[in-house]
Protein backbone atom coordinates (compact mmCIF):
# COMPACT_ATOMS: atom_id res chain seq x y z
CA UNK A 1 0.00 0.00 0.00
CA UNK A 2 1.04 3.63 -0.92
CA UNK A 3 0.37 4.95 2.92
CA UNK A 4 -0.07 8.99 3.43
CA UNK A 5 1.22 10.14 7.02
CA UNK A 6 -0.53 13.23 7.88
CA UNK A 7 2.05 14.27 10.65
CA UNK A 8 1.81 16.68 13.66
CA UNK A 9 5.02 19.06 14.72
CA UNK A 10 5.36 21.56 16.81
CA UNK A 11 7.21 23.46 14.22
CA UNK A 12 10.86 22.13 14.80
CA UNK A 13 10.07 18.22 15.02
CA UNK A 14 7.57 15.60 14.62
CA UNK A 15 5.13 14.99 17.67
CA UNK A 16 5.89 11.55 19.41
CA UNK A 17 1.80 10.78 18.73
CA UNK A 18 3.13 11.13 15.16
CA UNK A 19 6.14 9.19 15.42
CA UNK A 20 3.58 6.16 16.80
CA UNK A 21 1.22 6.31 13.58
CA UNK A 22 4.35 6.28 11.62
CA UNK A 23 5.31 3.02 13.61
CA UNK A 24 2.02 1.90 12.14
CA UNK A 25 2.51 3.27 8.70
CA UNK A 26 5.98 1.24 8.54
CA UNK A 27 4.72 -1.76 9.94
CA UNK A 28 1.84 -1.73 6.93
CA UNK A 29 3.95 -0.88 4.39
CA UNK A 30 6.71 -4.03 4.94
CA UNK A 31 3.38 -6.16 5.34
CA UNK A 32 2.34 -4.96 1.95
CA UNK A 33 5.31 -4.24 0.27
CA UNK A 34 4.30 -0.68 0.21
CA UNK A 35 5.81 2.92 0.87
CA UNK A 36 5.61 5.72 3.60
CA UNK A 37 5.32 8.81 2.73
CA UNK A 38 4.87 11.76 5.58
CA UNK A 39 2.57 14.96 5.12
CA UNK A 40 3.93 18.09 6.71
CA UNK A 41 1.21 21.28 6.55
CA UNK A 42 2.19 24.64 8.17
CA UNK A 43 4.46 27.65 7.52
CA UNK A 44 8.09 27.79 7.68
CA UNK A 45 9.08 23.65 7.97
CA UNK A 46 12.08 23.70 6.98
CA UNK A 47 13.24 22.70 10.10
CA UNK A 48 10.67 20.02 10.85
CA UNK A 49 10.88 19.14 7.26
CA UNK A 50 14.74 17.42 7.89
CA UNK A 51 13.17 16.21 11.16
CA UNK A 52 10.75 13.88 9.73
CA UNK A 53 12.94 13.14 6.76
CA UNK A 54 14.70 11.31 9.43
CA UNK A 55 11.90 8.81 9.11
CA UNK A 56 10.31 8.53 5.75
CA UNK A 57 10.39 10.85 2.81
CA UNK A 58 8.85 14.16 2.80
CA UNK A 59 6.03 16.04 1.34
CA UNK A 60 5.65 19.58 2.97
CA UNK A 61 2.25 22.03 1.93
CA UNK A 62 4.65 25.34 3.53
CA UNK A 63 2.66 28.37 2.74
CA UNK A 64 1.28 31.18 4.76
CA UNK A 65 -2.04 30.68 4.51
CA UNK A 66 -1.62 27.23 6.41
CA UNK A 67 -0.10 28.76 9.29
CA UNK A 68 -3.02 27.76 11.67
CA UNK A 69 -4.45 24.43 11.56
CA UNK A 70 -7.72 25.32 10.44
CA UNK A 71 -10.23 22.41 9.13
CA UNK A 72 -11.20 23.66 5.79
CA UNK A 73 -7.86 24.65 4.37
CA UNK A 74 -5.66 21.66 5.96
CA UNK A 75 -8.65 18.92 4.60
CA UNK A 76 -8.36 20.21 1.37
CA UNK A 77 -4.44 19.93 0.89
CA UNK A 78 -4.39 16.73 2.24
CA UNK A 79 -7.33 15.30 0.14
CA UNK A 80 -5.51 16.60 -2.90
CA UNK A 81 -2.36 15.45 -2.11
CA UNK A 82 -3.99 11.72 -1.44
CA UNK A 83 -7.04 11.93 -3.92
CA UNK A 84 -7.08 10.88 -7.77
CA UNK A 85 -5.45 8.07 -6.73
CA UNK A 86 -1.85 8.80 -5.59
CA UNK A 87 -2.39 7.07 -1.98
CA UNK A 88 -4.39 3.61 -1.17
CA UNK A 89 -4.10 5.24 2.84
CA UNK A 90 -4.37 8.02 4.71
CA UNK A 91 -3.12 7.64 8.35
CA UNK A 92 -2.37 10.06 11.25
CA UNK A 93 -2.25 9.49 15.42
CA UNK A 94 -6.50 9.57 16.51
CA UNK A 95 -5.68 13.49 18.26
CA UNK A 96 -7.62 15.94 18.12
CA UNK A 97 -6.04 17.43 15.58
CA UNK A 98 -6.87 14.63 13.30
CA UNK A 99 -9.87 14.08 14.55
CA UNK A 100 -11.24 17.25 13.30
CA UNK A 101 -8.85 17.62 10.68
CA UNK A 102 -8.30 14.35 8.67
CA UNK A 103 -11.54 13.44 9.26
CA UNK A 104 -12.66 16.37 7.62
CA UNK A 105 -10.13 15.47 4.88
CA UNK A 106 -12.05 11.64 5.56
CA UNK A 107 -15.41 13.12 3.75
CA UNK A 108 -13.59 14.83 0.69
CA UNK A 109 -12.33 11.27 0.25
CA UNK A 110 -15.34 9.04 -0.07
CA UNK A 111 -15.54 8.43 4.01
CA UNK A 112 -13.93 5.16 4.38
CA UNK A 113 -12.55 5.71 8.07
CA UNK A 114 -11.98 3.77 11.06
CA UNK A 115 -10.64 5.73 14.15
CA UNK A 116 -8.33 5.11 17.02
CA UNK A 117 -7.15 1.96 15.54
CA UNK A 118 -5.54 -0.18 18.22
CA UNK A 119 -3.83 -2.93 16.34
CA UNK A 120 -3.99 -4.68 12.87
CA UNK A 121 -3.21 -7.63 10.75
CA UNK A 122 -3.08 -8.04 6.53
CA UNK A 123 -4.54 -11.13 6.10
CA UNK A 124 -5.34 -12.44 2.81
CA UNK A 125 -4.95 -9.10 0.52
CA UNK A 126 -7.11 -7.67 3.28
CA UNK A 127 -6.53 -5.33 6.10
CA UNK A 128 -8.04 -5.43 9.46
CA UNK A 129 -8.11 -3.20 11.63
CA UNK A 130 -8.98 -3.55 15.32
CA UNK A 131 -11.02 -0.47 17.32
CA UNK A 132 -12.82 -0.46 20.60
CA UNK A 133 -16.22 0.29 20.48
CA UNK A 134 -18.77 1.50 23.50
CA UNK A 135 -16.26 3.41 25.80
CA UNK A 136 -13.89 0.05 25.07
CA UNK A 137 -16.46 -2.56 26.30
CA UNK A 138 -16.05 -4.13 23.15
CA UNK A 139 -12.88 -4.32 20.44
CA UNK A 140 -14.55 -4.55 16.69
CA UNK A 141 -12.45 -6.03 13.66
CA UNK A 142 -13.60 -3.97 11.07
CA UNK A 143 -12.62 -4.00 7.47
CA UNK A 144 -13.04 -0.52 5.41
CA UNK A 145 -14.40 -0.45 1.94
CA UNK A 146 -14.03 3.09 -0.12
CA UNK A 147 -11.13 4.66 -2.72
CA UNK A 148 -8.89 6.05 0.17
CA UNK A 149 -8.77 3.75 3.86
CA UNK A 150 -8.19 6.23 6.56
CA UNK A 151 -6.97 5.23 9.31
CA UNK A 152 -6.12 7.41 12.53
CA UNK A 153 -4.12 5.41 15.63
CA UNK A 154 -4.17 5.06 19.29
CA UNK A 155 -0.59 6.50 19.67
CA UNK A 156 0.02 4.08 22.77
CA UNK A 157 -0.84 1.30 21.07
CA UNK A 158 2.21 1.56 18.57
CA UNK A 159 5.86 1.58 18.85
CA UNK A 160 7.27 4.92 17.91
CA UNK A 161 9.05 4.72 14.32
CA UNK A 162 12.84 4.25 14.40
CA UNK A 163 14.97 6.61 12.27
CA UNK A 164 16.31 5.26 9.15
CA UNK A 165 19.57 4.69 8.31
CA UNK A 166 19.57 6.76 4.79
CA UNK A 167 17.17 10.12 5.20
CA UNK A 168 14.37 10.61 3.24
CA UNK A 169 13.56 13.29 0.53
CA UNK A 170 12.06 16.42 0.82
CA UNK A 171 9.09 17.79 -1.52
CA UNK A 172 7.72 21.17 -2.39
CA UNK A 173 4.32 20.64 -3.05
CA UNK A 174 2.61 23.71 -4.69
CA UNK A 175 -0.15 25.39 -2.35
CA UNK A 176 -2.74 27.66 -4.22
CA UNK A 177 -3.64 29.74 -1.10
CA UNK A 178 -6.19 31.75 -3.40
CA UNK A 179 -8.33 28.77 -4.22
CA UNK A 180 -8.39 27.81 -0.59
CA UNK A 181 -11.42 27.66 0.98
CA UNK A 182 -11.38 30.22 3.78
CA UNK A 183 -14.43 30.12 6.11
CA UNK A 184 -12.69 29.34 9.66
CA UNK A 185 -10.41 32.01 11.10
CA UNK A 186 -8.51 31.08 13.64
CA UNK A 187 -8.70 33.22 16.87
CA UNK A 188 -6.11 31.67 19.08
CA UNK A 189 -5.24 29.18 21.59
CA UNK A 190 -5.32 29.62 25.30
CA UNK A 191 -3.10 26.42 26.95
CA UNK A 192 -2.32 26.44 30.61
CA UNK A 193 1.49 25.64 30.94
CA UNK A 194 1.84 23.37 33.68
CA UNK A 195 5.65 22.85 33.28
CA UNK A 196 4.75 19.12 33.63
CA UNK A 197 5.14 16.76 31.11
CA UNK A 198 2.05 15.96 28.31
CA UNK A 199 -0.19 13.35 30.13
CA UNK A 200 0.06 10.81 26.70
CA UNK A 201 3.58 11.07 26.93
CA UNK A 202 4.97 10.83 30.35
CA UNK A 203 6.00 7.60 31.98
CA UNK A 204 3.73 7.96 34.83
CA UNK A 205 0.59 9.59 35.61
CA UNK A 206 -0.95 11.08 38.48
CA UNK A 207 -4.59 11.64 38.42
CA UNK A 208 -7.07 13.02 40.64
CA UNK A 209 -10.71 12.27 40.89
CA UNK A 210 -13.68 13.92 42.64
CA UNK A 211 -12.43 13.54 46.10
CA UNK A 212 -10.06 16.68 45.05
CA UNK A 213 -12.51 19.71 46.76
CA UNK A 214 -10.63 22.51 44.54
CA UNK A 215 -7.59 23.77 42.46
CA UNK A 216 -5.31 24.77 45.18
CA UNK A 217 -5.89 20.74 47.00
CA UNK A 218 -5.26 19.65 43.19
CA UNK A 219 -1.65 21.31 42.77
CA UNK A 220 -0.88 20.85 46.61
CA UNK A 221 -2.02 16.74 46.79
CA UNK A 222 -1.59 15.67 42.71
CA UNK A 223 0.68 18.22 41.56
CA UNK A 224 3.46 17.83 44.24
CA UNK A 225 3.02 14.02 44.27
CA UNK A 226 3.37 14.26 40.16
CA UNK A 227 6.52 16.27 40.45
CA UNK A 228 8.05 13.89 42.95
CA UNK A 229 7.85 11.28 40.44
CA UNK A 230 8.42 13.56 37.44
CA UNK A 231 4.65 12.55 36.52
CA UNK A 232 1.96 14.25 34.27
CA UNK A 233 -1.19 15.31 35.95
CA UNK A 234 -4.57 13.98 34.76
CA UNK A 235 -8.09 14.24 36.15
CA UNK A 236 -11.53 12.59 35.63
CA UNK A 237 -14.34 14.58 33.64
CA UNK A 238 -15.54 15.14 37.25
CA UNK A 239 -12.64 17.85 38.21
CA UNK A 240 -12.66 19.61 34.61
CA UNK A 241 -16.58 19.60 34.50
CA UNK A 242 -15.70 21.63 38.21
CA UNK A 243 -13.40 23.63 37.02
CA UNK A 244 -10.95 22.43 38.60
CA UNK A 245 -8.52 21.12 35.80
CA UNK A 246 -8.07 22.08 32.27
CA UNK A 247 -9.88 20.21 30.25
CA UNK A 248 -6.76 19.02 27.90
CA UNK A 249 -6.37 16.70 31.21
CA UNK A 250 -9.36 14.79 31.36
CA UNK A 251 -8.58 11.27 30.51
CA UNK A 252 -11.26 9.03 29.25
CA UNK A 253 -13.90 7.68 26.46
CA UNK A 254 -14.07 11.65 25.23
CA UNK A 255 -10.39 12.72 26.96
CA UNK A 256 -7.14 11.59 26.51
CA UNK A 257 -5.66 7.97 26.00
CA UNK A 258 -3.03 6.68 27.78
CA UNK A 259 -0.99 4.00 28.54
CA UNK A 260 1.99 4.98 30.92
CA UNK A 261 4.35 2.83 33.12
CA UNK A 262 2.66 3.93 36.30
CA UNK A 263 -0.74 5.11 36.48
CA UNK A 264 -2.39 6.49 39.91
CA UNK A 265 -5.62 6.90 40.02
CA UNK A 266 -6.26 8.96 43.34
CA UNK A 267 -9.94 9.60 44.41
CA UNK A 268 -11.36 8.33 41.17
CA UNK A 269 -14.34 6.00 41.13
CA UNK A 270 -13.05 4.10 37.87
CA UNK A 271 -16.46 4.88 35.70
CA UNK A 272 -16.01 2.83 32.22
CA UNK A 273 -15.58 6.29 30.62
CA UNK A 274 -12.50 7.18 32.67
CA UNK A 275 -10.97 3.33 32.49
CA UNK A 276 -11.80 3.90 28.54
CA UNK A 277 -8.45 6.35 28.79
CA UNK A 278 -6.31 4.37 31.28
CA UNK A 279 -6.45 0.62 31.63
CA UNK A 280 -4.26 -0.11 29.49
CA UNK A 281 -1.29 1.64 31.71
CA UNK A 282 1.15 -0.90 32.69
CA UNK A 283 0.91 -0.32 36.43
CA UNK A 284 -2.19 1.03 37.63
CA UNK A 285 -2.45 2.16 41.69
CA UNK A 286 -5.96 2.96 43.32
CA UNK A 287 -6.14 4.97 46.26
CA UNK A 288 -10.03 5.43 47.07
CA UNK A 289 -11.84 5.19 50.48
CA UNK A 290 -14.73 3.15 48.99
CA UNK A 291 -13.23 -0.14 49.21
CA UNK A 292 -15.92 -1.60 46.74
CA UNK A 293 -15.22 1.20 43.90
CA UNK A 294 -14.78 -0.49 40.67
CA UNK A 295 -11.39 1.37 40.07
CA UNK A 296 -9.95 -1.25 42.34
CA UNK A 297 -11.11 -3.74 39.68
CA UNK A 298 -8.73 -2.61 37.04
CA UNK A 299 -5.46 -2.16 39.51
CA UNK A 300 -2.65 -3.54 40.33
CA UNK A 301 -2.40 -2.40 43.66
CA UNK A 302 -5.00 -0.96 45.78
CA UNK A 303 -4.89 1.46 49.50
CA UNK A 304 -8.27 1.72 50.55
CA UNK A 305 -8.53 5.61 52.89
CA UNK A 306 -8.68 9.19 52.32
CA UNK A 307 -6.08 10.78 49.80
CA UNK A 308 -6.24 14.08 51.57
CA UNK A 309 -4.12 11.97 54.18
CA UNK A 310 -2.86 9.70 52.31
CA UNK A 311 -0.87 11.88 49.37
CA UNK A 312 0.69 14.03 51.80
CA UNK A 313 2.29 10.55 53.75
CA UNK A 314 3.42 9.44 50.37
CA UNK A 315 5.01 12.95 49.37
CA UNK A 316 6.66 13.00 52.73
CA UNK A 317 7.83 9.14 52.35
CA UNK A 318 9.17 9.71 49.21
CA UNK A 319 10.71 12.93 49.76
CA UNK A 320 12.30 11.44 52.71
CA UNK A 321 14.72 9.00 50.84
CA UNK B 1 -32.64 31.00 11.54
CA UNK B 2 -33.21 27.35 11.40
CA UNK B 3 -30.79 24.81 13.02
CA UNK B 4 -30.66 21.30 12.22
CA UNK B 5 -29.93 18.45 15.10
CA UNK B 6 -29.09 15.53 13.83
CA UNK B 7 -29.56 12.81 16.93
CA UNK B 8 -28.17 9.35 17.48
CA UNK B 9 -29.91 6.22 19.60
CA UNK B 10 -27.42 4.71 21.74
CA UNK B 11 -27.13 2.32 24.69
CA UNK B 12 -27.26 3.89 28.14
CA UNK B 13 -24.22 4.65 29.23
CA UNK B 14 -24.34 3.51 32.71
CA UNK B 15 -25.24 0.01 31.22
CA UNK B 16 -22.83 -3.07 30.47
CA UNK B 17 -22.09 -3.98 26.98
CA UNK B 18 -21.93 -7.53 26.16
CA UNK B 19 -21.03 -9.28 22.67
CA UNK B 20 -24.26 -10.77 21.09
CA UNK B 21 -24.42 -14.48 19.69
CA UNK B 22 -23.56 -13.33 16.50
CA UNK B 23 -20.04 -12.17 17.16
CA UNK B 24 -20.56 -9.23 14.96
CA UNK B 25 -22.59 -7.03 17.25
CA UNK B 26 -23.66 -6.18 21.12
CA UNK B 27 -26.53 -7.65 22.60
CA UNK B 28 -29.41 -5.47 22.86
CA UNK B 29 -31.94 -7.16 24.14
CA UNK B 30 -31.68 -5.89 28.24
CA UNK B 31 -30.38 -2.32 27.12
CA UNK B 32 -32.40 0.82 27.39
CA UNK B 33 -31.92 3.34 25.01
CA UNK B 34 -31.18 7.44 25.45
CA UNK B 35 -30.57 10.16 22.94
CA UNK B 36 -26.19 9.81 22.40
CA UNK B 37 -25.73 12.33 25.67
CA UNK B 38 -23.55 14.60 23.02
CA UNK B 39 -26.50 14.96 20.98
CA UNK B 40 -28.53 15.75 23.84
CA UNK B 41 -25.59 18.58 24.78
CA UNK B 42 -26.42 20.03 20.44
CA UNK B 43 -30.14 19.93 21.80
CA UNK B 44 -29.80 22.61 24.12
CA UNK B 45 -27.46 24.44 22.57
CA UNK B 46 -30.00 24.84 19.82
CA UNK B 47 -33.08 25.65 21.83
CA UNK B 48 -30.95 27.78 24.19
CA UNK B 49 -29.88 29.66 21.10
CA UNK B 50 -33.59 30.16 20.07
CA UNK B 51 -34.93 30.92 23.86
CA UNK B 52 -31.93 33.69 23.73
CA UNK B 53 -32.74 35.07 20.00
CA UNK B 54 -34.90 38.03 19.13
CA UNK B 55 -35.64 36.79 15.58
CA UNK B 56 -37.68 33.28 14.97
CA UNK B 57 -35.16 30.29 15.47
CA UNK B 58 -37.01 26.66 14.77
CA UNK B 59 -35.34 24.05 15.94
CA UNK B 60 -35.76 20.60 13.70
CA UNK B 61 -33.91 17.23 15.13
CA UNK B 62 -33.27 14.60 12.72
CA UNK B 63 -32.66 11.00 13.54
CA UNK B 64 -31.44 8.29 11.28
CA UNK B 65 -32.99 4.62 11.81
CA UNK B 66 -36.14 2.67 12.66
CA UNK B 67 -39.36 3.03 14.09
CA UNK B 68 -37.68 2.26 17.55
CA UNK B 69 -36.47 5.84 17.04
CA UNK B 70 -39.70 7.17 17.95
CA UNK B 71 -38.93 7.57 21.65
CA UNK B 72 -35.60 9.71 21.46
CA UNK B 73 -37.11 12.07 18.72
CA UNK B 74 -39.78 12.36 21.33
CA UNK B 75 -37.31 13.16 23.87
CA UNK B 76 -35.67 15.81 21.58
CA UNK B 77 -39.33 17.80 21.24
CA UNK B 78 -39.71 17.70 24.84
CA UNK B 79 -36.58 19.09 24.85
CA UNK B 80 -37.79 21.95 22.91
CA UNK B 81 -37.44 20.85 19.00
CA UNK B 82 -39.79 22.21 17.06
CA UNK B 83 -39.81 19.64 14.79
CA UNK B 84 -38.81 16.17 14.53
CA UNK B 85 -37.62 14.03 11.25
CA UNK B 86 -37.10 10.48 11.18
CA UNK B 87 -34.52 9.13 8.29
CA UNK B 88 -35.81 5.95 7.62
CA UNK B 89 -33.42 2.75 7.88
CA UNK B 90 -33.65 -0.94 8.47
CA UNK B 91 -29.85 -1.32 9.50
CA UNK B 92 -27.50 0.56 11.12
CA UNK B 93 -25.19 3.38 8.91
CA UNK B 94 -22.08 4.50 9.12
CA UNK B 95 -20.89 7.92 9.55
CA UNK B 96 -20.35 7.89 6.06
CA UNK B 97 -23.93 7.57 5.27
CA UNK B 98 -25.34 9.38 8.04
CA UNK B 99 -23.51 12.39 6.14
CA UNK B 100 -24.71 11.64 3.10
CA UNK B 101 -28.47 11.33 3.93
CA UNK B 102 -27.87 14.59 6.19
CA UNK B 103 -26.78 15.92 3.15
CA UNK B 104 -30.18 15.43 1.28
CA UNK B 105 -32.19 16.82 4.38
CA UNK B 106 -30.12 20.14 4.26
CA UNK B 107 -31.00 20.73 0.44
CA UNK B 108 -34.46 19.59 1.74
CA UNK B 109 -34.66 21.94 5.58
CA UNK B 110 -31.70 24.60 4.28
CA UNK B 111 -30.58 25.08 7.96
CA UNK B 112 -28.29 27.93 8.83
CA UNK B 113 -26.46 26.09 11.78
CA UNK B 114 -25.65 22.21 12.23
CA UNK B 115 -25.31 21.13 15.98
CA UNK B 116 -24.44 17.53 16.84
CA UNK B 117 -22.32 15.84 19.15
CA UNK B 118 -18.83 15.26 18.68
CA UNK B 119 -19.10 11.90 19.01
CA UNK B 120 -21.81 9.21 19.54
CA UNK B 121 -20.90 7.07 22.84
CA UNK B 122 -21.57 3.79 20.62
CA UNK B 123 -19.30 3.42 17.60
CA UNK B 124 -17.01 6.44 19.31
CA UNK B 125 -16.08 7.61 15.47
CA UNK B 126 -16.27 11.05 15.78
CA UNK B 127 -16.53 11.20 12.17
CA UNK B 128 -20.26 12.14 11.26
CA UNK B 129 -20.06 16.05 11.71
CA UNK B 130 -16.68 16.30 9.57
CA UNK B 131 -17.93 14.33 6.91
CA UNK B 132 -21.19 16.42 6.93
CA UNK B 133 -19.05 20.06 6.77
CA UNK B 134 -16.84 17.89 3.92
CA UNK B 135 -19.64 17.20 1.42
CA UNK B 136 -21.49 20.44 2.17
CA UNK B 137 -18.07 22.31 1.77
CA UNK B 138 -19.27 23.77 4.86
CA UNK B 139 -16.96 25.87 7.58
CA UNK B 140 -16.42 22.83 10.99
CA UNK B 141 -15.98 23.78 14.37
CA UNK B 142 -15.78 20.73 16.56
CA UNK B 143 -15.67 19.81 19.87
CA UNK B 144 -17.76 22.85 20.89
CA UNK B 145 -16.86 24.64 24.67
CA UNK B 146 -18.96 27.34 23.78
CA UNK B 147 -20.53 28.98 20.99
CA UNK B 148 -21.42 32.44 20.22
CA UNK B 149 -23.25 34.14 17.59
CA UNK B 150 -21.21 37.33 16.12
CA UNK B 151 -21.23 39.80 13.43
CA UNK B 152 -21.26 37.61 10.57
CA UNK B 153 -21.28 33.98 11.84
CA UNK B 154 -19.96 31.93 14.86
CA UNK B 155 -17.03 32.50 17.16
CA UNK B 156 -16.37 28.90 18.82
CA UNK B 157 -14.11 28.15 21.68
CA UNK B 158 -13.24 24.33 20.92
CA UNK B 159 -11.64 21.16 22.96
CA UNK B 160 -8.51 20.50 21.93
CA UNK B 161 -5.60 18.53 23.70
CA UNK B 162 -3.40 21.46 23.84
CA UNK B 163 -6.07 23.56 25.76
CA UNK B 164 -8.75 25.71 24.43
CA UNK B 165 -8.56 27.14 20.63
CA UNK B 166 -11.12 29.69 19.62
CA UNK B 167 -12.03 30.37 15.91
CA UNK B 168 -14.54 32.22 14.32
CA UNK B 169 -16.70 30.79 11.43
CA UNK B 170 -19.46 32.03 8.72
CA UNK B 171 -22.94 30.57 8.32
CA UNK B 172 -23.79 28.43 7.38
CA UNK B 173 -21.59 26.05 9.76
CA UNK B 174 -21.50 22.50 11.53
CA UNK B 175 -20.73 22.98 15.09
CA UNK B 176 -19.87 19.44 16.92
CA UNK B 177 -20.47 19.62 21.20
CA UNK B 178 -18.25 18.56 23.66
CA UNK B 179 -19.10 17.82 27.29
CA UNK B 180 -18.47 21.40 28.97
CA UNK B 181 -20.83 22.94 25.99
CA UNK B 182 -23.85 22.99 28.35
CA UNK B 183 -25.54 20.85 30.55
CA UNK B 184 -28.95 19.38 29.08
CA UNK B 185 -32.59 20.19 30.70
CA UNK B 186 -34.47 17.33 31.71
CA UNK B 187 -38.17 18.13 29.51
CA UNK B 188 -40.76 18.81 32.01
CA UNK B 189 -43.96 16.70 32.15
CA UNK B 190 -46.33 19.58 30.43
CA UNK B 191 -43.67 19.39 27.55
CA UNK B 192 -43.14 15.56 27.29
CA UNK B 193 -47.49 15.28 27.09
CA UNK B 194 -46.79 18.15 24.16
CA UNK B 195 -44.23 16.52 22.79
CA UNK B 196 -46.52 13.20 22.34
CA UNK B 197 -48.97 15.04 20.23
CA UNK B 198 -46.92 16.14 17.37
CA UNK B 199 -46.17 14.21 14.39
CA UNK B 200 -42.72 12.79 13.80
CA UNK B 201 -42.26 13.34 9.82
CA UNK B 202 -40.69 10.21 7.99
CA UNK B 203 -38.51 10.52 5.29
CA UNK B 204 -37.64 7.37 3.19
CA UNK B 205 -33.88 6.88 2.02
CA UNK B 206 -35.72 6.25 -1.43
CA UNK B 207 -37.86 10.08 -0.98
CA UNK B 208 -33.64 11.17 -0.55
CA UNK B 209 -32.40 9.55 -3.05
CA UNK B 210 -29.87 7.63 -1.72
CA UNK B 211 -28.64 4.20 -1.51
CA UNK B 212 -26.40 3.51 1.27
CA UNK B 213 -23.16 2.54 0.16
CA UNK B 214 -21.43 1.13 3.45
CA UNK B 215 -17.80 1.63 4.67
CA UNK B 216 -17.19 0.16 6.92
CA UNK B 217 -17.96 -3.38 7.56
CA UNK B 218 -17.78 -5.28 11.05
CA UNK B 219 -15.92 -8.88 10.90
CA UNK B 220 -15.66 -9.40 14.34
CA UNK B 221 -15.95 -8.38 17.50
CA UNK B 222 -15.10 -9.58 21.36
CA UNK B 223 -15.51 -8.41 24.62
CA UNK B 224 -12.64 -6.61 26.22
CA UNK B 225 -11.99 -7.49 30.47
CA UNK B 226 -9.91 -6.50 32.95
CA UNK B 227 -7.54 -9.98 33.90
CA UNK B 228 -5.72 -7.85 36.65
CA UNK B 229 -5.37 -9.04 40.16
CA UNK B 230 -5.59 -6.52 42.84
CA UNK B 231 -3.56 -6.53 45.80
CA UNK B 232 -4.61 -4.80 48.39
CA UNK B 233 -2.00 -2.56 50.34
CA UNK B 234 -2.88 -1.46 53.94
CA UNK B 235 -0.19 1.23 54.22
CA UNK B 236 1.79 4.32 51.83
CA UNK B 237 5.01 2.11 52.74
CA UNK B 238 3.70 -1.62 51.51
CA UNK B 239 2.69 0.68 48.53
CA UNK B 240 5.89 2.44 48.07
CA UNK B 241 7.64 -0.46 48.57
CA UNK B 242 5.59 -2.46 45.85
CA UNK B 243 6.02 -0.12 43.39
CA UNK B 244 9.90 -0.17 44.24
CA UNK B 245 10.88 -3.73 44.35
CA UNK B 246 8.19 -5.43 42.99
CA UNK B 247 6.69 -3.30 39.98
CA UNK B 248 10.10 -1.25 39.82
CA UNK B 249 8.29 1.71 38.63
CA UNK B 250 9.33 4.26 40.87
C1 LIG C 1 -20.84 10.75 27.40
C2 LIG C 1 -19.95 10.66 28.59
C3 LIG C 1 -18.59 10.79 28.42
C4 LIG C 1 -17.74 10.73 29.52
N1 LIG C 1 -16.39 10.83 29.31
C5 LIG C 1 -15.57 10.75 30.37
C6 LIG C 1 -14.15 10.80 30.22
O1 LIG C 1 -13.63 10.94 29.11
N2 LIG C 1 -13.38 10.74 31.32
C7 LIG C 1 -13.90 10.59 32.60
O2 LIG C 1 -13.14 10.54 33.58
N3 LIG C 1 -15.23 10.53 32.77
C8 LIG C 1 -16.07 10.62 31.70
N4 LIG C 1 -17.42 10.57 31.91
C9 LIG C 1 -17.93 10.67 33.30
C10 LIG C 1 -17.92 9.35 34.06
O3 LIG C 1 -19.11 8.63 33.77
C11 LIG C 1 -17.86 9.62 35.57
O4 LIG C 1 -18.93 10.43 35.95
C12 LIG C 1 -16.57 10.30 36.01
O5 LIG C 1 -15.45 9.62 35.50
C13 LIG C 1 -16.52 10.30 37.52
O6 LIG C 1 -15.38 10.99 37.97
P1 LIG C 1 -14.78 10.65 39.40
O7 LIG C 1 -14.40 9.22 39.46
O8 LIG C 1 -13.73 11.64 39.70
O9 LIG C 1 -15.98 11.00 40.38
P2 LIG C 1 -16.92 10.04 41.21
O10 LIG C 1 -17.53 8.99 40.39
O11 LIG C 1 -17.81 10.92 42.01
O12 LIG C 1 -15.91 9.30 42.19
C14 LIG C 1 -15.23 9.92 43.23
C15 LIG C 1 -14.51 8.80 43.97
O13 LIG C 1 -13.70 9.36 44.97
C16 LIG C 1 -13.84 8.60 46.16
N5 LIG C 1 -13.56 9.53 47.26
C17 LIG C 1 -14.31 10.58 47.67
N6 LIG C 1 -13.67 11.23 48.66
C18 LIG C 1 -12.51 10.59 48.89
C19 LIG C 1 -11.41 10.79 49.75
N7 LIG C 1 -11.37 11.82 50.61
N8 LIG C 1 -10.36 9.93 49.67
C20 LIG C 1 -10.37 8.89 48.81
N9 LIG C 1 -11.37 8.66 47.94
C21 LIG C 1 -12.44 9.50 47.99
C22 LIG C 1 -15.23 8.07 46.14
O14 LIG C 1 -15.31 6.86 46.90
C23 LIG C 1 -15.46 7.82 44.65
O15 LIG C 1 -15.06 6.50 44.30
C24 LIG C 1 -18.27 10.57 30.82
C25 LIG C 1 -19.65 10.43 30.98
C26 LIG C 1 -20.49 10.46 29.89
C27 LIG C 1 -21.95 10.28 30.10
Amino acid sequence: MRILLIAEHNGTHLRTASRCALGFANQLAVQTDGSVTCLLLGSGLDEVAADAARFADVLVADDEALRSPVADRYARVIADVAGAGAFDLVTAAATTFAKDIVARAGGLLGGAMASDVIAHEWRDDRLLLQRPMYAGAVNATVVLHGPVQIVTVRPSAYEEAAVKNRPGSIEKIEVDAAALPNHIQFEGLASKETGRPDVTEARVVVSGGRAIKNSEDFERLIGTLADRLGAATGSSRALVDAGITPNEFQVGQTGKIVAPELYMALGISGAVQHLAGMKNSQVIVAINSDPDAPIFEVADYGLVGDVYELIPELIEKLDGD
Amino acid sequence: MKILVPTKRVPDTDQRIRVAADGLSIDTSMLPFVVNPFDAIALEEAVRISEESSQPVEVVAVGVGGDEYEEQLRTALAMGAERALLVETDRPVDPWNVARLLVKVVERESPNLIIMGKQAVDDDANQAGQFLAALLDWPQATFASKVELVEGGLRVDRETDAGIETVRVSLPAVVTTDLRLNEPRYASLPSIMRAKKKTIERLSCEELGLTIEPRIEIVAMEGTSSDRQCERVDSVDELIDRLRNVAEVI
